[in-house]
């Protein structure tokens, strides 16, 4: 490797893309290059590094100054300043305010914000995804080293499990028993499935580690694959993912160019191999059971459970199906090991949490943090406060397959077993902060909206039963509801929740019941009263009836 | 007469390529109707049909699965594709008014394509884009933090 005396990275998710980063880094090329620096100095494109305020990001390292955002024609006086007088481009740099992840680390030191804690996100926006060599020189395919050469699959499973990690696709099903049920199954071959298929919307969390950090889910795949005896292993990344499908075709043939992939890795005799498999855009393909129909080749219906795919999965063989997220925590957990992990967040639920932080609040984006934080630490801490200083009403967890968190619940802790005991989930970690103009019929609305859209059909009380919650829903905000809707409303949730085949009709009825468990004065008085008190819904049907 | 749809290449060829490309196997149908899906713009009846026949798998089979995905059409669409995020996060930083300042400057309801067939107007699920909502893409274009507006200047770039 050349030495270099600086290194430029420029942020490439798909907001700076669609920013302008392309751009910007085509000129930072030309102008390295007018200034003769080319030598001397490296350009990189990297994946997303963080908070999405101040995009595109150019952070030039070894000093690790941040600017942003940054356009063009900023460049030419970037590139002068900086790499070739060595002094900070004034007017520039990104506020400290505005940043976090690493970056936040970083400016943590000069005592500006509190910084996270990055286990999944550890290296994303740091190195070079498209690099192995970046990725090896960041502990990369340690840990795949150090379980084939002195690691028998038991105690690969025995070190997950007793680290205590828990499903991070919502489910928080325990990591460590999940690959004991698939290493334990009769039948072969066995598969292994990284589910990132990820939909829930407003989540974007396994989008930024499949582009910025491709390498350790394949790491972790090899090593699931040889806890549990499996060979082969299926990527499903959604069809609109373009660019992590992109980086994890290009980290798989990497790897299997380096030997961490392929025959006898590491000489260990053990063998394996990955396929990437994109969707075609449905939501539904997220449900594990429904992810395995559409790699068969057919529509994403779920199949009825039990068997459960641990026994019967792919192809009817066993197989392990793990979230993007949960598959990241895997090599650190080998490489560390399992009394380090627990040195993170709760008793009951180790490690860190990566939440995206959206709706009425300064501040939108990424963090990790560990697991027990609370909403009103986030809000206030990374989400800078409400925006325009008004008052919180309720956060959406999860996705649209989440809860409803009013105030009311705004310190407990957000780990798995404080929330389940409050009775509300954590989900796939989006947190949806909505502020006193946020009607709660309308948000219930969109999310029925949603459901009744995404459902797949298979079964009647998910299709009929979104559909005509939707309806009354809908009724609710034209003012032409009657109280006895709320409770045929209350039936049909109970209908969907234990009814419904999978998770998306059972969780579909779960906005309706928190809306009048919490806020059912509202919902009310668009119905006594015909007015909707936030003053967002039509409420048109009303005169339609007048005239 | 459709062998001379989308980039001028016969829905035949297309199939016979993508099957080169993927092979038979059953679970090869989703990126064989993914590519042949691209390369017409829409999957045209006949293009099921041969595929079907080159994969060796029933016509219901592949309507059915051709039906169920979103990315994926069996009717002809505009030059330009706009879809817009209906989802929740999107919603409430704006989107429910910028979406229907949308369909008042396009004068379509979703599902719709103009009768001079230059637009298609979706909805779509969430594209993991919700820092900059609400969210909107034409095409490859991904345009965030959309003002009702902004959006006749933004459609004004595309002819």
């Amino acid at each position: 490797m050349q030495a270099i005396r600086a290194l430029v990275l420029v942020s490439s998710d798909q907001e700076s893309m669609a920013r302008g980063a392309q751009q910007v880094f085509e000129q930072l090329q030309q102008q390295i290059k007018a200034f003769n620096l080319q030598d001397e100095v490296s350009v990189t494109m990297v994946g997303d590094v963080g908070r999405h305020d101040a995009l595109p990001l150019v952070i030039v390292y070894p000093e690790a100054v941040i600017y942003g955002p940054i356009k063009p024609q900023d460049v030419p006086f970037l590139v002068e300043e900086h790499l070739l007088k060595g002094r900070i481009a004034a007017g520039l740099q990104a506020s400290t305010r505005e940043l976090s992840g690493r970056i936040a680390w970083l400016s943590a030191r000069q005592g500006t914000l509190p910084a996270e804690q990055r286990i999944v996100l550890a290296r994303a926006g740091l190195i070079d995804p498209e690099e192995i060599e970046d990725y090896i020189a960041h502990d990369g395919y340690e840990a795949l080293g150090k379980a084939l050469t002195g690691m028998s699959p038991a105690e690969v499973i025995e070190e997950v499990t007793k680290s205590g990690l828990r499903g991070r696709g919502g489910a928080g099903f325990p990591t460590g028993v999940k690959w004991r049920f698939v290493a334990q199954a009769k039948g072969s071959p066995k598969y292994v499935v990284c589910n990132a298929d990820e939909s829930e919307p407003g989540t974007f969390k396994d989008r930024l580690v499949l582009e910025g950090d491709p390498h350790s889910i394949i790491e972790a795949m090899v090593l699931a694959g040889y806890a549990v005896g499996a060979n082969e292993g299926y990527i499903y990344v959604r069809g609109e993912y373009r660019l992590a499908r992109d980086r994890l075709a290009h980290a798989i043939s990497q790897a299997k160019q380096a030997g961490f992939l392929g025959k006898d890795i590491f000489g260990s005799g053990f063998d394996f191999e990955i396929h990437i498999h994109e969707g075609a855009g449905a939501y539904i393909c997220g449900e594990e059971t429904a992810l395995l129909e559409s790699i068969e080749g057919r529509r994403g219906e779920p199949r009825t459970r039990p068997p459960y795919p641990t026994t019967h999965g792919l192809w009817g063989k066993p197989t392990l199906i793990n979230n993007v997220e949960t598959l990241a925590n895997v090599p650190p957990i080998i490489r560390n090991g399992a009394a380090w992990y627990r040195g993170f967040g709760t008793k009951n639920s180790p490690g860190t949490k990566v939440y995206t932080i959206l709706g009425n609040v300064n501040m939108t984006g990424l963090i990790e943090v560990p697991m027990g934080i609370t909403l009103r630490e986030v809000i206030a801490i990374y989400g800078k406060g409400m925006r325009n200083g008004a008052a919180f009403k309720l956060a959406q967890t999860g996705g649209s397959s989440g809860s409803i968190i009013p105030a009311s619940l705004q310190d407990t802790p957000m780990d798995f077993d404080s929330f389940a005991r409050a009775g509300v989930s954590l989900g796939s970690g989006a947190l949806l902060v909505c502020d006193e103009d946020t009607c709660v019929v309308d948000l219930a609305k969109v999310l029925l909206n949603f459901f009744r859209r995404e459902s797949c059909g298979k079964c009647v009380p998910c299709r009929v039963g979104t559909q005509r919650a939707y309806e009354t829903l809908t009724n609710i905000t034209q003012g032409i509801a009657s109280m006895e809707n709320l409770d045929e409303l209350l039936t049909l949730a109970k209908g969907l929740n234990e009814f419904s085949n999978c998770g998306l009709g059972q969780t579909a009825a779960v906005p309706i019941r928190d809306i009048l468990r919490h806020f059912r004065a509202e919902v009310e008085a668009h119905i006594s009263l015909r007015v909707c008190p936030t003053g967002v819904c039509p409420m048109s049907g009303q005169a339609a009836m007048a005239a | 007469m459709d062998n001379s749809v989308g980039n001028g290449k016969g829905a035949r060829f297309v199939v016979k390529e993508a099957v080169a490309r993927h092979g038979r196997s059953p679970s090869e149908l989703i990126p064989v109707l993914t590519e042949v899906n691209q390369e017409l713009g829409y999957l045209p009846q006949e293009a099921l049909a041969e595929i079907g026949r080159q994969m060796h798998l029933p016509m219901s089979q592949v309507l059915s699965v051709a039906s169920f995905y979103r990315m994926l059409s069996t009717k002809p669409r505009g030059r330009h594709v706009i879809q817009f995020c209906e989802n929740a996060p999107c919603h409430v930083v704006n989107g429910r008014k910028t979406w229907q300042a949308l369909l008042d400057e396009l004068g379509l309801q979703p599902g719709e394509t103009s009768a001079d067939g230059k637009w298609t107007l979706l909805t779509t699920s969430c594209l993991g884009i919700c820092g900059v909502g609400p969210v909107m893409i034409i095409d490859d274009d991904i345009y965030g933090n959309v003002d009702p507006k902004q959006l006749p200047d933004i459609l004004a770039r595309y002819a």
